[in-house]
């Protein structure tokens, strides 16, 4: 367990693709490099540092594969250091082992998790490999269902959960969920009730909980408003109205992110308890989360530097 | 010992191949054209049917029985010995156990000691052969999966034959039974934990309503499991079990080009057949019981399946995959049906603890090997 076993890496395959899956390898390669000569960064020896858990087969029973995921981890890299120009502090409060790394959501589309996820590999010593919960529905479409497993994201579920923690993974879990993301731009940065389930998965793993407050998410992409009737028309978890897409920027607002690890927490007791019971922990942490949030925004000279 | 029953059955009907694992349709066709064919000059030849072996018949059901005695030097009787997995389970069997095997086909190549009686399950036959006594425990392999049969022939084979077999056991006591269920119980789905559970629901036949009596036949034994606590009853629910079987997974392997669905590679779980042989030898031991999951030698991605076996895919976008095949289905041009798409597409894929643990089971056969024996002439 101590020493990072090899996975078997599986990108290449003789496929009928094999000429496309090469140059894509190729292209992968190159911008590997290029992030790695820009950004002054060293993704490959990062990637080899994290701790895998290959089965007798030689393979992450999730499907993460290291020889993908470095790809979408330069990719990543790059948002983090040239556009958003992500601050992080307090990492040295990632404790070894198995950790739950719980944060707010925000900003319309999940940016603020792949920073989260970026931070955890270039910017913690040692580097952790973030493992979240993606939504079901991303195992039915086609190719994100390949690239979401390589890349060591997992289907949520609490049996999924629980075994990447009983493998000493950290886990990012955002517990307010699409509440969170969609909120509009007056309730930027107030908490949306937590779920309980994070604390439930705590207490019965004994995992440590770090709190993570994300500022600058809520300004890179503005809600106005939350059309919940067309939202359930279109079968969508949100319907928001975003001024900057009808003033031709349909995309993110290179705001600068700052993102705050906070100390860990620790929390005792029986994981089936009543919801009262662990809904005084979850608040407990839900303040952590909002104090922090309102630290980091008093600290904020600027929202874009 | 005992006058065998090599001799073909006077039914030479033409029996769909009643396999111990899923049969694809195709391959069952040509098995029993085969053996119909093979049949014919010895049909007329045939004098005794089947003979019950020579044991005392003074055992009166359950009462009188000496259960540690039988435990020792009873017989296994195994259904559908004749398919791939029972041939391979009676030929480890026959050195220790007294091996008796009921199916309607004929055992070619049995071993001397092995008495086989070529009856269908469903007969009153098959009660003769438990009233001669001497069985120490029953393992059914004799399940049907043929996506081509007639609906009302595969629940009756599946589940009729099975609950006769059930009532057989209680009515002579037998002290164990090991019912070979599979994995697709569960049924592949975006929905599923990456590993299930003996717990999990068996959902399998939501999608794919051709295995409603597979997964009735699991549930009857889980049900006789606990309402007949006497009997030590067993179920194993393997993976993909690969090797010289003749089921859907091993025949979508020894395709020459094997379609995919475009944008998906899912992480599948293979056993080999001869580690389920040996799963189903450790059930046999006393105090086991229980329902175990069997898994092989770790899960991987289907596209490192097709690497080993150096197979070149065909990539197929989803909504034309399902039309295609639907068309091919119709027409009679592929044996698979087209809800087993799901299999190549989302996960079904099981956690085994319970077997390591109970069972002591573990897994001998390394992935390249459990892979390549789909490639093996059986």
């Amino acid at each position: 367990m101590d020493k990072p076993a090899p996975v078997v890496p599986f990108a290449t395959a003789p496929q009928e693709l094999g000429s496309v899956r090469d140059l894509a390898g190729k292209v992968g390669d190159q911008m590997v490099r290029l992030a790695e000569e820009a950004l002054g960064e060293e993704l490959d020896a990062r990637m080899a540092r994290i701790r895998t858990h290959p089965n007798d087969a030689g393979v992450d029973p999730f499907g993460f594969d290291p020889s993908t995921a470095r790809y979408a981890l330069s990719l990543a890299a790059f948002l983090h250091r040239f556009y958003f120009r992500s601050e992080v502090f307090g990492t040295e409060n990632l404790p070894e082992g198995r950790v739950l790394v719980i944060a707010n959501h925000s900003g319309q589309i999940p940016i603020d998790g792949l920073l989260i996820g970026t931070a955890l590999m270039l910017d913690a010593n040692p580097p952790r490999f973030p493992r979240s919960m993606v939504e079901r529905w991303s195992a039915e479409l086609p190719f994100v269902s390949v690239l979401f497993p390589r890349c060591g994201q997992v289907v949520g579920s609490p049996d999924n959960a629980r075994r990447l923690l009983e493998n000493d993974e950290a886990l990012v879990v955002f517990p307010e969920g699409s509440r969170g993301i969609s909120k509009t731009y007056d309730r930027a940065y107030q908490l949306e009730p937590f779920g309980l389930g994070f604390m439930r998965l705590a207490l019965e793993t004994g995992t440590p909980i770090v709190p993570v407050a994300v500022v600058g998410g809520e300004e890179q992409l503005v809600s106005v408003a939350n059309v919940k009737s067309l939202a359930k028309v279109l079968g969508m978890p949100a319907f928001p109205i975003i001024p900057q897409i009808f003033l031709g920027m349909p995309f993110p607002l290179p705001t600068r992110y700052r993102i705050h690890f906070g100390e860990p927490l620790r929390f005792d007791g029986d994981p089936d308890d009543d919801d009262a019971v662990i809904a005084a922990k979850v608040s407990e942490v839900q303040q952590t989360i909002q104090g922090m949030l309102e630290r980091g925004l008093g600290e904020r000279r600027a929202i874009f530097w | 010992m005992g006058s065998s029953t090599k001799r073909p059955s006077a039914r030479a009907r033409k029996t769909p191949s009643n396999g111990a694992t899923a049969t694809s349709a195709e391959a069952g066709e040509a098995k029993a054209k085969r053996a119909s064919a093979r049949r014919a000059p010895a049909a007329k030849a045939r004098a005794v049917q089947v003979s019950s072996p020579p044991k005392p018949r003074a055992r009166r059901p359950a009462a009188s029985r000496d259960a540690h005695a039988e435990a020792r030097d009873g017989a296994v009787l195994v259904t559908g010995i004749c398919g791939r997995l029972g041939q391979l389970l009676a030929r480890r069997l026959h050195r220790h156990d007294r091996v008796i095997g009921i199916d309607r086909r004929p055992f070619h190549g049995r071993p001397k000691d092995v008495v086989h009686h070529q009856v269908d399950l469903r007969r009153k036959k098959t009660r003769d052969i438990f009233r001669a006594g001497g069985i120490r425990a029953v393992v059914h392999l004799g399940i049907m999966h043929d996506p081509r049969a007639s609906a009302k022939e595969h629940h009756s084979w599946n589940v009729v034959a099975f609950q006769k077999l059930l009532d057989a056991l209680i009515q002579f006591g037998v002290p164990k039974l090991v019912v070979l269920s599979s994995a697709n119980v569960y049924g592949p789905s975006p929905d599923n934990p990456q590993f299930l559970t003996e717990e999990a629901p068996l959902l399998g036949a939501q999608h794919f309503s051709a295995i409603r009596d597979l997964v009735e036949v699991d549930m009857l034994a889980q049900s006789f499991f606990w309402r007949h606590p006497d009997t030590e009853t067993v179920v194993l629910r393997p993976c993909h079990i690969l090797g010289g079987v003749k089921n859907a997974p091993s025949n979508y392997l020894r395709l020459e080009r094997p379609m995919t669905v475009m944008g998906f590679d899912p992480m599948v779980q293979v056993i080999h057949e001869r580690d389920v042989v040996e799963a189903i030898q450790l059930a046999l031991a006393p105090g086991v019981r229980g329902i175990f999951n069997l898994r092989g030698p770790g899960e991987v991605p289907m596209s490192r399946v097709m690497k080993i076996l150096g197979k070149r895919t065909q990539p197929v976008p989803g909504p034309v995959a399902t039309a295609v095949l639907d068309r091919l289905w119709r027409y009679r041009m592929t044996s698979f049906p087209t809800p087993e798409l799901d299999h190549i597409r989302y996960v079904c894929m099981v956690d085994d603890t319970r077997a390591r643990e109970v069972l002591g089971f573990r897994p001998r056969f390394g992935l390249e090997e459990t892979v390549r024996a789909v490639e093996h002439e059986r």
